[in-house]
């Protein structure tokens, strides 16, 4: 089994690095232990593993000029191993980083928990554990779980390719996703990690070891995410189907390709960041060390440079499922079209020259001030375009209530409250004020969970029929969605008060006047952790029991509804002909694709 | 269960649409890589200004520099060789690539033995430099260890006009990694 050997090539390799660096050890007269053999070892075990995993099967004997294995295995089986259809590892995404989100959640609980009362349940290092853990898992899930689960699955048969451009390479990029939850999960066992999800030094440089594995794992990530990009743009820039001009495209494609552009560029700046902290540990460098003349600001800009524009990688793909939603349940062509593109590729320009308004109060010189407050400001240009798209496609549109559709309304709400409260942080003088409280905390949040994760939902019920083949219980998607709306908001918008009145992020102990925020926004989250068992529940139960959805269950306009559900392997019996715009809704004579799919009667749910 | 899928194949591709489809991954690829040299080079700059250490080994930095911009040279011949299905001549041009590589890793080991006398990785000018310079000849071992493979899987003559993409690939990395370096000397050896 594909797993087994993955294991067991993880075990060798490891064993292999660890020996490695110990023999060097001794052979130079040094005491054996410490960083060193670690990294290495998880190095070489993530090697092992992809090597066991199937990569040395599918791939790596053509390197040594052998005959790889071409075989695609069917079955129940094919979740569980190196396999390159992209629908796999869409799902194979998808499911992983349910199952990630599902424990971040479950630490985000933990973490309201503590917040519940003023006093310390927790203990200060747990608490900076569990948050930091909570921090990187979460933002795992951001990055991977719309691009790599929806992007994978829906990009290719949007544009009407049989797969990616790089097929094996889109393996390589989930096979290296497990190493990563191996090592976060590790790391708690060998001392943890209490930086944070943003790692800063000098803490970083000095904490405990699981620091170490915090930084394995997230270059790892990095990579994936890295070749993740790298094979979408390639995908969108290659493989369209005849007829498919990149105007022509789904939006959603527009923003998978917008947000990939910025990971295949922007993550070296966090794998740079982060191996600096790294060498600054294990090598004796001091690049993070006042004392030997370094500096802990650089890794800020360093590390900023990507995690600003990261995210965008998060949110640009939402902008995508929201925009697709609010067209085909509004049944009216995407408004603004050419803004809504122009506004990504406008985000994707700013993205990279607006990072130090994460450090004004950071001690950096202050003239950089001023500069990164307008050009941060600036952003509000292409964000409002992309808005403006979405509010004239719903403008007198004949809404279908749909659940897809309450999520994707839930985003404009949730994104508008994000947004605005963004400019309070992206101006100094407020800045000055908000920086680490709170109500940092809950604009993020507002942004990342009430625009992404929103949106995250709407794209799985409303590609769940294409995906499983089975439909949903409709009344409790609904359910799902305005509990999970009510919610969230009762959750935040209390912190933002909370922070306005100074009550700082990253402390499990607070003062008494801070409660009442606190304890109605953690009876809130236990509500909001709890509508995900409901989501959960109709999820999986519909995937083995739903009744059998159609083709076609939304009259969507867009290929991929012209394929079966689920597709066959090839994605089409016949290569589709894009004739037209891809939302031609109340456009008579217009099509997208040819031959035209005259749409059969709604799904069984209804 | 297994069913034999032409899918990995991309039968709906002729080889030449194929072709540019690897050559645009590989580019993607290479503009990636040169945001993460970016990232060192900016961070050298952010510490040190143009500040260098003043007991580098120019001679030693001015030769190795000299040996692995040769190499691109043959890496080109053994390029084009493939191209035209001259056997000898990819073989040839491709060892005395790896060969010039090699040679470059042990000047880069004379080169740090000194580096490590005067300036180690403990002061702000080794860090940059160790990090720099390693991060650097960490690609330069990856591109060793290709243009290896190639030579082991070429040995049966695969290579030729209809199939020179694994070739022209790692001489493109392979070129990548030399202009890298371009930038990494007078980052190092040369600003002040
Ligand atoms: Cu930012």
């Amino acid at each position: 089994m594909a797993i087994l050997k993955g294991v067991l090539g993880a075990a060798v390799g490891y064993a292999l690095g660890f020996a490695l660096v110990a023999a060097v050890q001794l052979a130079m007269g040094n005491p054996v232990g410490g960083a060193a053999p670690v990294v290495i070892g998880s190095v070489l075990a993530t090697a092992g593993w992809l090597l066991g995993v199937g990569l040395w099967r599918a791939w790596a004997r053509e390197w040594f000029g052998l005959e790889p294995d071409r075989e695609t295995p069917t079955g129940p089986g094919r979740y569980f191993r190196f396999t390159t259809d992209h629908k796999v590892i869409g799902i194979q995404y998808l499911v992983t980083f349910v199952i990630v989100f599902g424990l971040a959640g479950l630490l985000a609980m933990v973490v309201r928990w503590e917040l519940l009362t003023p006093a310390a349940d927790l203990g200060g290092d747990a608490y900076n554990q569990v948050m930091s853990l909570h921090g990187i898992l979460m933002v795992a899930v951001a990055v991977a779980a719309v691009l790599g689960g929806l992007g994978n699955y829906c990009v290719p048969l949007m544009i009407g390719a049989r797969d990616m451009a790089f097929p094996r390479l889109n393996a390589l990029s989930y096979w290296l996703v497990p190493p990563v939850a191996a090592l976060l999960l590790t790391a708690p066992f060998v001392g943890g990690w209490d930086s944070g999800w943003t790692a800063y030094p000098p803490l970083s440089v000095v904490n405990g070891g699981g620091q170490v594995l915090f930084v394995v794992a997230i270059v790892i990530f990095g990579l994936s995410s890295i070749l993740g990009g790298l094979n979408a743009i390639a995908t969108i820039l290659r493989m369209r189907a005849p007829g498919m001009t990149l105007m022509r495209m789904p939006i959603f494609v527009w923003s998978v390709l917008a947000a990939s552009i910025i990971s295949l560029l922007f993550t070296q700046f966090f794998a740079a960041s982060l191996i600096l902290v790294l060498l600054d540990r294990v090598a004796g460098t001091t690049f993070f060390e006042a004392a030997g003349g370094g500096s802990p600001l650089l890794y800020q800009h360093l590390f900023w440079f990507y995690s600003h524009p990261a995210v965008y990688v998060m949110i640009l793909p939402g902008f995508g499922i929201t925009l697709e939603v609010l067209a085909h349940f509004s049944r009216k062509p995407l408004f603004a079209y050419k803004g809504a593109v122009a506004g990504f590729l406008g985000i994707v320009g700013l993205s990279g020259i607006v990072w130090a308004h994460h450090m004004f109060t950071s001690g950096m010189a202050h003239f950089m001030n001023i500069p990164f407050m307008a050009l941060t400001e600036l952003i509000s240009i292409p964000t409002g375009l992309v808005f403006l798209s979405a509010l004239g496609t719903i403008w007198r549109g004949r809404l279908w209530l749909r659940t897809p559709m309450l999520f994707a309304l839930a985003v404009l709400f949730n994104f508008a409250i994000g947004g605005v409260t963004g400019i309070y942080l992206a101006d100094v003088a407020t800045d000055l004020h908000l920086q680490d409280t709170y109500f940092v905390v809950a604009h993020f949040h507002y942004t990342i969970v009430g625009g992404e994760i929103f949106a995250l939902m709407a794209g799985i019920y409303y590609w769940y029929p294409k995906i499983t083949g089975r439909m949903y219980r409709e009344g409790l998607g609904r359910l799902h969605a305005v509990w999970m709306f009510l919610a969230f908001q009762l959750v935040f918008l209390p912190l933002f008060v909370a922070g306005i009145h100074g009550m700082n992020r990253r402390i499990n102990e607070y003062v008494e006047p801070l409660q009442g925020y606190n304890t109605f926004s953690s009876v809130a989250a236990f509500a909001l952790g709890a509508v995900f068992l409901v989501a959960l529940g109709n999820l999986a139960w519909s995937w083995a029991r739903g009744p059998v959805a159609e083709a076609n269950p939304w009259r969507a306009s867009t290929l991929e509804w012209t394929t079966s559900s689920p597709p066959p392997l090839h994605n089409f019996e016949r290569t589709p002909e894009v004739v037209g715009d891809p939302y031609p809704y109340g456009e008579p004579g217009a099509a997208h694709v040819r031959p035209v799919v005259v749409p059969t009667i709604a799904g069984g749910s209804e | 269960m297994a069913a034999t899928t032409e899918h990995l194949r991309h039968e709906a591709e002729s080889p030449a649409e194929r072709l540019r489809t690897n050559r645009l991954g590989l580019w993607l690829f290479i503009a990636s890589e040169s945001f993460l040299f970016a990232a060192l080079i900016s961070a050298r700059y952010y510490l040190l200004g143009t500040e260098r250490s003043e007991h580098l080994n120019q001679p030693l930095g001015f030769l190795i520099s000299l040996v692995l911009l040769t190499s691109s040279l043959f890496a080109y011949r053994a390029e084009t060789a493939a191209r035209f299905g001259d056997q000898r001549g990819f073989r040839r041009a491709t060892a005395t690539t790896i060969a010039l590589g090699l040679l470059f890793m042990v000047g880069v080991v004379l080169e740090w033995r000194e580096g490590l006398a005067f300036f180690p990785p403990s002061t702000l000018y080794g860090s940059a430099f160790f990090t720099l310079v390693g991060f650097h000849a960490f690609h330069v071992f990856t591109g060793i260890v290709a243009l290896a493979l190639l030579l082991w899987a070429g040995r049966d003559g695969r290579f030729g006009p209809e199939n020179h993409w694994p070739v022209e690939g790692v001489i493109k990395y392979w070129h990548f990694v030399d202009v890298a370096w371009v930038f990494i000397f007078p980052t190092l050896y040369l600003v002040k």
